[in-house]
């Protein structure tokens, strides 16, 4: 479903963030990205969304070739995955609700399905009753959900979790791994990146290690290991 | 198809509604660019006012020589009138001039004790002329001196008031020029500022644009809503300055008329209402909307 064939990406001749990289992932997998700060992995999640191009190699997503698409393009590569990061990255101007609804928003879908679907996902994410607060209102694990939802809610067929308990306290943290099981279990395919150790093991999925730039281990039902 | 355009309108009244310290930045610079322009626009026409309110002033008289008969001196009149460059003439006979005479000085007692010496009346009869053009008068001078008539004639002050005509007429002309240029200059700049604050109020919601390209909104989701603030705050914009001129036109209007009998600022204001409220509508939504779109433009190469 997703390859990625020999990726290099070279920012400047001293910093060479992916080194001839390949791996393939299957649908329905949960697949866990594990590395130090710095690694490479949040360079490969950047490629495979278009944010960036890489210097060399080539990523397929359903057997399309992401950096051929034409930019105007993107935006459609871009509805088939679900972004969480880090940081949320949700708009501030606009409330919980409103985040979650704009994703649909941008697909086209009609007000009878956003209205619907909004209501499904905050359920799934348990914040139906924080609809109408705004990003600033809630706490970090709550905008987390709300980011999740997002990425929910129109039904990607990859979901892309950059760090998404970085941060976010050990309750708020399993919160979050199991939303995003319960989400591989409907039957969307995972990517988690992250350097929580305890997480990598509870979870006994796929775990592609990653060492300044370099796949240096990739396990069915990996431990974490540097 | 028109559920993406309602929903960017609604985004963008939105984001206006809701980011009120930004809005109001960019409403005050916008309200200050816009005024600049419509100040131009009234100046240019009170400027017009008063440049022709002083060529009006300026005329020249033809002298004839004492002997010369009324009848003669009307036909010298019909001739100029016919003229393209004159504008108007007028008759003063010699009782006419001595009349103007007395009563500009009766006062002043001793020119009256020295003309009532003389005996009879010293005045000559005389045409004054006015022509459209300040320029125009070496023309109608030359006319009078080199026609028919010129042994009638016993002298033209255009001779010696040609100084004084031809430096109101490269006044008029230079204020003119001035007043272009430095309207260009002035607008150029209200531009540049108006455009900056918007750049500025879009830099800061770089992340927001980010945010939405990563969701998979498309370009025109993303602008569109930019595109309706910027046009919303030119709106209002253009609804607060016109306010303003109101008010500013109609609190001055008794000063200048003190010093400009002729000219009602307020009066000028009202008979071009229309207008001005169309160019500061044009230029509010204009600037708003164009701004907005170049620097947004940026933000959209992710």
């Amino acid at each position: 479903m997703v390859k990625f064939q020999n990726i290099t990406k070279i920012y400047s001749p001293h910093t060479i963030a992916l080194d001839n990289v390949s791996f393939e992932i299957e649908p329905k997998e949960f697949i866990c990205l594990v590395g130090k700060s710095g690694a490479g992995k949040t360079t490969l999640l950047r490629l495979f969304i278009g944010e960036e191009k890489p210097t060399q190699g080539r990523i397929f997503f359903n057997d399309q070739d992401v950096h051929r698409i034409r930019p105007g393009r993107l935006p459609e590569l871009r509805r088939k995955i679900g972004s969480v990061f880090q940081d949320y990255k949700l708009l501030p101007v606009k409330t919980a609700y409103e985040n979650i609804a704009y994703a649909m928003e941008v697909i086209g879908a009609t007000d009878i399905e956003i209205t619907r679907d909004v209501a499904e996902v905050l359920d799934i994410v348990g914040l139906t009753n924080k609809a109408d607060n705004f990003p600033a209102q809630l706490s970090g694990g709550e905008r987390q959900r709300v980011a999740i939802a997002r990425a929910l809610v129109h039904r990607p067929e990859v979901i892309l979790a950059d760090e998404p308990t970085g941060n976010l306290d050990p309750y708020h943290t399993l919160d979050i791994i199991r939303l995003l099981l319960k989400i591989n279990e409907m039957g969307t395919t995972v990517i988690l990146a992250t350097h929580n150790k305890d997480i990598i093991n509870s979870l006994g999925r796929r775990v592609i290690t990653f060492h300044e730039g370099k796949v240096i281990r990739d396990e069915e039902k990996g431990r974490f290991v540097l | 198809m028109f559920t993406p355009l309602r929903r960017v309108i609604k985004s963008g009244l939105d984001s206006f509604s809701r980011d009120g310290g930004l809005a109001a930045a960019n409403l005050f610079i916008m309200v200050m660019t816009i005024s600049v322009i419509t100040s131009i626009f009234f100046f240019q026409d009170v400027g017009q006012f008063l440049i022709s309110s002083i060529q009006e002033k300026v005329d020249i008289s033809a002298y004839f020589k004492y002997e010369t008969s009324e009848e003669r001196i009307l036909e010298v009149k019909d001739e100029l009138a016919q003229l393209s460059q004159v504008k108007e003439v007028e008759f003063v006979s010699k009782e006419e001039a001595l009349a103007n005479f007395s009563e500009r000085h009766q006062e002043d007692l001793v020119l009256m004790e020295s003309l009532a010496e003389i005996g009879y009346n010293p005045f000559l009869a005389s045409l004054n002329i006015k022509a459209f053009n300040p320029n125009q008068y070496e023309e109608v001078a030359g006319f009078l001196k080199d026609s028919s008539y010129g042994g009638l004639i016993e002298k033209v002050d255009y001779y010696q008031r040609r100084p004084v005509i031809e430096r109101i007429f490269a006044l008029t002309s230079n204020l003119n020029t001035a007043g272009i240029i430095l309207s260009l200059i002035m607008v150029i700049v209200a531009v540049l500022v108006a455009f900056n604050s918007v750049r500025l109020a879009i830099y800061n919601c770089r992340e927001e644009i980010k945010i939405q390209r990563l969701v998979g909104a498309s370009n025109w989701f993303i602008r569109g809503p930019f595109l309706v603030q910027g046009a919303a705050i030119g709106a209002f914009s253009a609804l607060i300055a016109l306010l303003l001129f109101t008010f500013l036109s109609w609190i001055l209007n008794s000063r200048v008329e003190f010093l400009f009998p002729d000219l009602s600022l307020f009066g000028l204001f009202l008979t071009n209402f229309w207008l001005i409220f169309f160019i500061q509508l044009v230029a509010g939504i204009g600037l708003g909307i164009i701004s907005s779109l170049i620097a947004i433009r940026r933000y959209l190469r992710i």
